[in-house]
């Protein structure tokens, strides 16, 4: 695989207004608080973190889906970080999403021709090549051409998420950021989209960016995996790696929550129990984002922030300790 | 292959089969070709009679005479003429204003949704009635300045409405998605906000063309509608007030004309509605 670097990200910031009641003060709920990052071409990112922790608002904002509020953010060395929706137009066709409900993602009004023409007529083409092109990405799909005067309501969850998917690789992205595409879906269904997507990915030489909490499901399919919490990434390594080494105390307390099939083994097991709820992301903690409910937490982990740092080869890791957690 | 356009084959399915839509067209229908072409039956709906005054129902005048002894199936059938235009050219107005007011505020937010919906307060929050009569003073009297100050001050109610609806369907992921493809916005707002907030429309369009034609009379009884001896359904309801007891047909002809035209131009409305919104079908045809 190439280590060509397609999206680059410094000090990622994106920053949601709240207005505060009577014209007060206004507050910033920080979803995405300063995420630097590297996606390589035609590797799947994954992308995991308890609900709230910024997955999302942080795979739409490199897609600039949202606009950025601070940092640098750049597309195959282009700087994107500002750029005008005019001239956003070249990246359209390069970068796409799909979307966690597939209830909400397509317009229950359309039939599946109108939905999938879309995007192809945003980037110019003519109705009878649309035609075409929708026959042959629903045959891609694993759907049929009949399909395509149906609407939305009568397909089920599954089916209706294969149509996101074809309407995302529509007009032949370079990168998809998958914003929890399993999420909604029977565990029967889950496979056989995260099969279909790593088929895909692999005949169309796509770049994934895979947000989801079913953290086996995200093991399975990346290449890499980013663990996020409170806006921010906290351990970024090779998926094997993170599984087997994981170097962050809330990495740890992660994989200690996913079930062992075994009964016998799952006894001997340590769990890590986290205590307290997730901070309120507009009150970010002063130091360490973890501190207030990390086991091992000090005082230098309350008053100074620990920056991502690469302990052991391609593995990253945001906590002053980490040593002690290597051995 | 199924059939080319599946959305007029529901929209066809659904006036063949629901009775009631089919009774709404029809009835429209035959209104509106009355209302066109009463102007060719030999009868004046203005023909004074004084000797006959307050009849009932008799083989001579079908649905008896008025206080002046005109014919009141007559003039009820003028009056239709004027209830309707009035009523559907003031929805078609008030409409027309309040969606695209809303759908704008709601849609841009920010700035432009705070002036227009400050315009909104500032409307709706002086009498309704003193603000009709200084407008219709300064329009020459007739039918189509009763429809513009109809349509005029109605829209407000349709724009918060429409607006609220807007600030929903805007944050659903298609609509999101559609911007982040590029989609100018006008189209968005067209193809993707509109559709969602098509109920909304269609119910409240229905209710203005009913307080439309009553508005109509009012204007009429304050001498600011259509002046006598002309008829419309609202100032025959409005006149036959008096004559409640006397003579109750008087109130009740146009009184049922207005519900079924009212009735039936909601039922319309859900036949358009499944055009729009397929999903409603599907329901239907499985009963």
């Amino acid at each position: 695989m190439s280590q060509q670097v397609l999206i680059s990200a410094q000090d990622l910031k994106k920053y949601f207004p709240v207005k505060g009641f009577l014209g007060g003060k206004t507050k910033y709920l920080k979803a995405v608080d300063g995420v630097t990052l590297d996606i390589m071409k035609g590797e799947t990112f994954g992308l995991v973190g308890e609900s709230g922790c910024g997955k999302s608002t942080l795979g739409r904002t490199l897609i600039r889906m949202y606009d950025v509020t601070g940092g640098k953010l750049s597309y195959q060395g282009k700087d994107i970080t500002n750029a005008k929706p005019s001239e956003m137009k070249e990246f359209r066709n390069k970068m796409q999403i799909i979307f966690q409900d597939p209830y909400s993602a397509l317009n229950p009004f359309w039939n599946v021709e109108e939905i999938l023409s879309e995007p192809l007529a945003q980037i110019g083409m003519g109705a009878g090549e649309r035609k075409e092109r929708i026959e042959y990405l629903l045959n891609k799909v694993g759907m049929k051409p009949d399909d395509m005067l149906k609407f939305p309501y009568e397909f089920s969850g599954g089916q209706r998420q294969r149509i996101g998917i074809a309407r995302a690789l529509s007009v032949n992205p370079e990168f998809v950021m998958c914003d929890e595409p399993i999420a909604a879906l029977d565990v029967s269904i889950q496979a056989q989209v995260v099969n279909m997507l790593e088929d895909l990915q692999h005949e169309m030489g796509l770049t994934y960016l895979f947000a989801a909490h079913d953290l086996s499901m995200v093991r399975y399919i990346s290449t890499r995996i980013g663990v996020m919490y409170l806006g921010n990434l906290v351990e970024v390594a090779k998926s094997d790696n993170l599984y087997d080494r994981p170097l962050h105390p809330y990495t740890q307390a992660l994989l200690s929550a996913i079930p062992i099939a075994d009964p016998r083994a799952a006894k001997t097991r340590k769990r890590i129990k986290l205590q307290g709820e997730l901070p309120s992301p507009m009150d970010v903690p002063q130091g360490c984002r973890f501190a207030p409910r990390c086991p091992y937490a000090t005082e230098q982990c309350k008053t100074q922030r620990p920056e991502l740092r690469e302990l052991e080869s391609d593995h990253f890791v945001a906590c002053h300790y980490a040593e002690k957690f290597a051995d | 292959m199924k059939k080319k356009n599946r959305r007029l084959e529901n929209v066809l399915y659904e006036l063949r089969h629901n009775k009631q839509a089919i009774f709404a067209a029809t009835y429209l229908l035959v209104i509106i070709l009355i209302s066109i072409f009463i102007v060719f039956v030999n009868v004046d709906p203005d023909a004074i009679d004084v000797t006959n005054k307050l009849q009932g129902p008799s083989a001579a005048h079908w649905f008896g005479t008025d206080e002046m002894g005109r014919d009141y199936l007559a003039r009820v059938l003028y009056g239709g003429r004027v209830s309707l235009l009035v009523g559907v050219l003031a929805m078609l107005t008030s409409i027309f204003l309040g969606v695209s007011i809303g759908m704008t505020a709601g849609y841009f937010g920010g700035l432009v949704d705070n002036i227009l919906m400050r315009l909104v307060d500032i409307f709706s929050s002086i009498p309704w009635i003193i603000m009709v009569t200084v407008v219709g003073l300064l329009f020459k009297k007739g039918l189509f300045s009763i429809v513009i100050v109809i349509g005029l001050f109605s829209w407000m109610e349709i724009a918060r409405l429409v607006r609220s609806e807007v600030l929903s369907s805007k944050e659903r992921e298609y609509v999101q998605y559609a911007k982040f493809i590029g989609v100018n916005p006008f189209s968005i707002m067209i193809k993707h906000v509109l559709p969602a907030v098509f109920p909304t429309i269609i119910t409240a369009a229905t209710a203005i063309i009913a307080s439309a034609i009553m508005t109509e009379s009012s204007l009429s009884f304050l001498g600011l509608g259509v002046q006598q001896p002309m008829s419309s359904w609202g100032s025959l309801l409005q006149s036959s007030q008096q004559y409640l007891q006397k003579a109750p047909y008087m109130a009740i002809l146009p009184g049922i004309l207005i519900i079924l035209t009212v009735y039936s131009f909601n039922k319309l409305g859900d036949v358009l509605r499944v055009f729009v919104e397929p999903k409603i079908t599907a329901g239907e045809k499985s009963e």
